[in-house]
């Protein structure tokens, strides 16, 4: 077993809707994208933006897109104008989703 | 009847209000399309323009447009080619004027039609559907709009492609809207073009995913791409995205030749999960799209193919948004340089809290960020970063307060700490920060009924 980040396999764009943001992560490679499917699950995501987000964490498959689209609630400080965030847009959530490791087979 | 063509060529001139000039004009400039569409109109631009038309009646639209039109019309005139744009903001009447006296001024008086689409406005008619039972719950908090009533400064219904497609029978040549979905205005010239019927969902929805994936402009096209990003060629030449559309509902995406990016299935892809909430249901005023039927396929260099799209009815709903007052923010920055860069940041912000506990303020919200080390990744930052080393910290604290007075006393509070607070620290140049007013937004679902599209196409 080998110890991987999401940024060697997938990339990713994440943009909000009012106080959510939203990550596509991508898989790199077609091969890849089982990979994402059975360990990057809700419940992971959650526990990676624990003291980030303070609402669930919603996942979407895109099986023909090689992708997952995953809804981060209460991420944005209210969102758009209301938020003091640097990041009020949710723009980098996209390579902090990067940062997540998993553990794969070698 | 006129024969309908083979394909129709869509460019993308503007992804936002604010984005690169110099984009329509290539795109209009540097090889064949028959449409140009524009996007000016995010969640909160319709309060920004609407107080702006509080002050001058005259006012409400994007008014870069203007001097763009003037650039680009006489190569958009002689190449007939049409635009569509939600310029318009919350006076379309008003930009469409504006265009018809810069077209006037090119000489193109009789040769040239505009479509103005109007009725997504609500503000006047917003007490009236609430006496009629219309709550406009929010779509996030469930509460009811009159909650905030009386702080109200835009509504708007986002109207889709149908009003703009009436436009384009009516001969329009550029077509100028209020809140019209930003996919309706690449699909209404599909609709238009190829003859779809209001019930043709899979077309419908292709046309949508079209939208979508040309709204954001070079954000498809090489522009905030992750994958491969330094190799991706001469993004100062980037070259805007180009739906080349078939009456099947296929279509490629591509740019002009010679144009700097890249249009890969990567890049696409990236552009198609961007803002999307459930992909099964793209919810749109014209259908609801399905994005796990999209297929993607590399055609050729700067060539992404997409088929397969399906498409279900649209839903009796329009979404309508509502810009709101909510209170004041500021935010003040210092940067503090090594040795002790972050630690001297963090003492800082100590610092700070405690002066404005002393004073009394109360604040709905108190953020502090450190720039350089935790800003955009939080503590996912923290943890893996050297933070004793880090060269410079910038210290940036934001505070939001319904209270304006609180939000004045702390933008007073940032500058003393340059001389009575921790050392080496410098970048206080820009002054005192300014309390800025805060407009929130309100999303929420009117029948469809209630609203009721105009359409007007005048000679100029």
């Amino acid at each position: 077993m080998k110890r991987i980040r999401l940024l060697d396999i997938a990339h990713a764009r994440s943009g909000d809707k009012g106080d959510t943001a939203n990550v596509g992560l991508i898989a790199l490679k077609p091969e890849y994208y089982p990979i994402l499917v059975k360990h990057v699950t809700a419940a992971r995501v959650a526990r990676h933006f624990k003291g980030m987000i303070s609402g669930p964490v919603e996942r979407y498959e895109l099986p023909n897109l090689h992708a997952l689209n995953f809804l981060l609630h209460g991420a944005l400080d209210g969102g758009g104008t209301i938020s003091l965030k640097t990041d009020a847009q949710g723009k980098v959530f996209s390579t902090a989703l990067l940062r997540l490791e998993v553990v794969v087979p070698r | 009847m006129k024969a309908r063509p083979a394909t129709v060529r869509i460019a993308a001139g503007q992804g936002f209000w604010g984005d690169w000039l110099e984009a329509p004009y290539r795109q209009v400039t540097g090889g064949p399309v028959d449409y140009l569409m524009m996007d000016y109109l995010a969640e909160v631009t319709m309060s920004i323009l609407q107080k702006q038309k509080s002050r001058d009646p005259s006012l409400g639209y994007a008014r870069d447009f203007i001097p763009l039109m003037e650039r680009i019309l006489p190569t958009v005139a002689q190449r007939g080619i049409k635009i569509t744009a939600n310029a318009g903001g919350v006076n379309p009447q008003a930009c469409a004027q504006a265009v018809a006296e810069v077209a006037r001024r090119l000489r193109l008086g009789g040769k040239l039609r505009i479509g103005v689409v109007t009725g997504d406005d609500l503000l006047g008619r917003l007490d009236g559907l609430l006496a009629r039972g219309h709550e406009l719950r929010n779509l996030d908090t469930g509460r009811p709009l009159s909650d905030v009533r009386d702080r109200v400064l835009s509504a708007n219904a986002y109207l889709g492609a149908w009003p703009v497609v009436d436009a384009l029978r009516g001969g329009a040549d550029v077509v100028v809207t209020g809140r019209v979905t930003d996919t309706g205005l690449t699909l209404a010239p599909l609709i238009h073009a190829f003859g779809w019927r209001p019930d043709a969902w899979d077309l419908l929805a292709a046309g949508t995913v079209a939208g979508h994936t040309i709204e954001c402009g070079a954000q498809c096209s090489g522009g905030n791409c992750l994958v491969d990003w330094e190799r991706i060629p001469d993004l100062a030449n980037v070259g805007y995205p180009i739906v080349d559309a078939a009456p099947d509902g296929t279509f490629e995406i591509v740019k002009h030749p010679g144009s700097g990016g890249r249009i890969s299935v990567a890049g696409v892809t990236e552009q198609l999960v961007y803002e999307m909430g459930n992909p099964v249901e793209y919810i749109t005023p014209d259908c609801v799209a399905d994005f796990t039927t999209i297929r993607l396929e590399q055609r050729g260099k700067d060539r992404v193919r997409v088929s397969g799209v399906k498409g279900r009815p649209a839903t009796d709903k329009l979404k309508v948004s509502v810009a709101y007052f909510y209170g004041y923010k500021a935010v003040g920055t210092l940067v503090y340089a090594w040795p002790d860069a972050y630690k001297k940041a963090q003492a800082a912000d100590r610092i700070l809290r405690q002066r404005l506990a002393d004073l009394g303020l109360k604040f709905e919200a108190v953020l502090t960020e450190f720039v350089g080390a935790d800003a955009t990744h939080g503590p996912l930052a923290r943890a893996a970063a050297r933070l004793d080393e880090l060269p410079e910290v910038q210290l940036r604290i934001g505070v939001r307060s319904p209270d304006k007075p609180a939000v004045e006393r702390f933008t007073r509070e940032i500058a003393p700490l340059i001389l009575n607070g921790p050392p080496s620290v410098t970048g206080f140049a820009g002054g005192r920060p300014k309390p800025e007013e805060v407009v929130a937004y309100w999303p929420a679902l009117l029948d469809k009924r209630m609203v009721e599209p105009c359409v007007e196409v005048v000679e100029v």
